[in-house]
C-alpha cells in the first residue's frame, strides 16, 4: 500500500468516526489540534484502522501518533 | 467397612425441609435512591476548567446526584426499602442481604449488616463484595447461586456507591463523571416448574489491566486510563455480552432492553452498535445521573421499570464492566 493510499484510507475512518471533511486529511495534520479529533475518537480511529489495514496497534503507541503522517508510517511500517 | 448413611433430612436455616435443588430464581421487584442534590455541568465548569458542551461530547453526561449526609448504607437501605416494599415480602423473609461497593468507607461493619439493621432483618447472611463497577452482575450472581443451593431463600441485592468521597475535585478529567445512588432488588426462588428469570452469569476479568481504573492508596482518589478502558470497552465486551445472551438460551432478537454498566454514553452506544440487539430499549441514565459504579444498572433498571418501558416478564440483558479491570452479566427477566 502507498502512503497515499494509507492517507485515503484514514480519511475515511475520520470522516465516520469524527465528521472530519477527507479533503482536510493530509499528512502534517494533528488529529487533536488541527482535525478536533478527541482522544476517545482517537481509540476510535485506532480500532477502525486496525481493521482496515490488518495491522496491531497498541494502547502505548496510540500516544505517539499525533499527525495523520506519524499513523501512515506506522501502518506503513506494521503491513511491511 | 461402614456405610456412612445419608442425613434423613436437610434443614435449612429457619428449619424448614430442603426437600430438593432450586431450579433457579427471579427478580421480583426493584427499588432505587439517589441524593437530592444535582450537580450540573455549569456547576463544574466553576470548579475546573471545563464546560457544558466538552463534558456532553466526550461521556455524554448533563447531571448527576451528589450526597451530603447520606452514607453508602443510607442510600443502600433507602432503595432496599423501596425495592422490599414492591416485592410484596416481609423484612423477616429476607435470609440474605448482598451490597455491591467499592466506596464504603469504613472497613467494618460491612454495608450489608448497616442495611439489614436499618430495615429490621432479623438474622441474614450478610456480606458485600467489590468488583467496582461491574459490581452488581456480579452480586446478583452470588443470590442465584446462594439461592439454587439451598443456602438463602429471599436475597436483597443491592448496588451502592458515594463516589464523591473518593473524587479528586480539581482534577477535570475524572471529576466531571461520578455520581452518588443505589439500586437494590429482592430476589426469590422460582416455584416448583417456573421457568428461572436470572440466567446463568458470564463473569470474568483482565488481571493484566489492573491499573486501568484504581482507587488507591490511603485516602485515595479514583483515577482511570482512559483511552485504555474506553478501547477494552466499546472492542472486547460485545463478544462476552453476546455469550452472556447465548447461555441463557435467548437469541440477541429476544432481548428486550440493554441495561450495562452507565460509564460513559459513548461507551454505551459502542457496545450497542455492536450488540446489535433489534428490539432492545438501551437504557441511557448515565446522562441524568453521571456513572455511579456498581449503582448504576440498578438504577437504570430500576428507572425503566418504574416508567414501565420494559414489560414484566421480558428479557433484559446485564453487563458490568469495570475496575479490576472485571465484567459480568446475564439475561434476567424484568420483574
Amino acid at each position: 500500500m502507498t502512503r497515499d493510499e494509507i492517507v485515503a484510507g484514514l480519511a475515511e475512518i475520520l470522516e465516520e468516526v469524527a465528521g472530519v471533511n477527507p479533503d482536510d486529511v493530509t499528512e502534517e495534520k494533528s488529529f487533536t489540534e488541527d482535525l478536533d479529533v478527541d482522544s476517545l475518537s482517537m481509540v476510535e480511529v485506532v480500532v477502525a484502522a486496525e481493521e482496515k489495514f490488518g495491522v496491531k496497534i497498541p494502547d502505548d503507541e496510540v500516544q505517539n501518533l499525533k499527525t495523520v503522517g506519524d499513523a501512515v508510517s506506522y501502518i506503513s511500517k506494521a503491513q511491511a | 467397612m461402614t456405610d456412612p448413611g445419608t442425613p434423613s433430612e436437610r434443614v435449612d436455616q429457619k428449619g424448614t425441609a430442603v426437600t430438593q435443588t432450586v431450579a433457579g430464581s427471579r427478580i421480583l421487584s426493584m427499588g432505587h435512591y439517589q441524593p437530592a442534590r444535582v450537580l450540573t455541568n455549569d456547576d463544574l465548569a466553576q470548579m475546573v476548567d471545563t464546560n457544558d458542551q466538552w463534558i456532553r461530547d466526550r461521556v455524554g453526561i448533563a447531571t448527576r446526584r451528589i450526597a451530603d449526609n447520606e452514607t453508602v448504607a443510607d442510600m443502600a437501605a433507602a432503595a432496599a426499602e423501596k425495592a422490599l416494599a414492591g416485592s410484596g415480602l416481609n423484612a423477616d423473609d429476607i435470609d440474605l442481604v448482598v451490597v455491591a461497593t467499592c466506596s464504603s468507607v469504613d472497613r467494618s461493619p460491612n454495608v450489608a449488616c448497616r442495611v439489614a439493621a436499618k430495615l429490621g432483618i432479623g438474622a441474614p447472611a450478610a456480606y458485600d463484595i467489590n468488583t467496582a463497577c461491574s459490581g452488581f452482575s456480579y452480586a446478583l450472581a452470588t443470590a442465584d447461586h446462594a439461592i439454587r443451593a439451598g443456602s438463602a431463600r429471599n436475597v436483597i441485592v443491592i448496588g451502592a456507591e458515594k463516589l464523591s468521597d473518593f473524587t479528586d475535585w480539581t482534577d477535570r478529567s475524572t471529576c466531571i463523571l461520578f455520581g452518588d445512588a443505589a439500586g437494590a432488588a429482592v430476589v426469590t426462588a422460582v416455584a416448583e416448574g417456573e421457568e428461572p428469570g436470572i440466567g446463568p452469569v458470564l463473569w470474568g476479568s483482565v488481571p493484566e489491566r489492573s491499573d486501568a481504573v484504581r482507587i488507591e492508596g490511603w485516602r485515595p482518589y479514583i483515577q482511570q486510563e482512559g483511552q485504555q478502558v474506553f478501547r477494552w470497552a466499546t472492542t472486547a465486551l460485545a463478544p462476552l455480552a453476546l455469550d452472556a445472551v447465548k447461555r441463557s438460551g435467548y437469541e440477541p432478537g429476544d432481548i428486550k432492553a440493554l441495561v450495562c454498566h452507565q460509564a460513559n454514553l459513548r461507551i454505551i452506544e459502542g457496545i450497542a452498535k455492536r450488540l446489535n440487539l433489534p428490539d432492545a430499549v438501551v437504557a441511557k441514565d448515565i446522562v441524568e445521573s453521571g456513572n455511579t459504579s456498581a449503582a448504576s444498572m440498578p438504577l437504570a433498571l430500576s428507572k425503566l421499570v418504574e416508567r414501565g418501558e420494559v414489560p414484566s416478564g421480558a428479557p433484559v440483558l446485564l453487563f458490568g464492566f469495570g475496575g479490576g479491570l472485571t465484567y459480568a452479566g446475564q439475561v434476567v427477566r424484568c420483574p
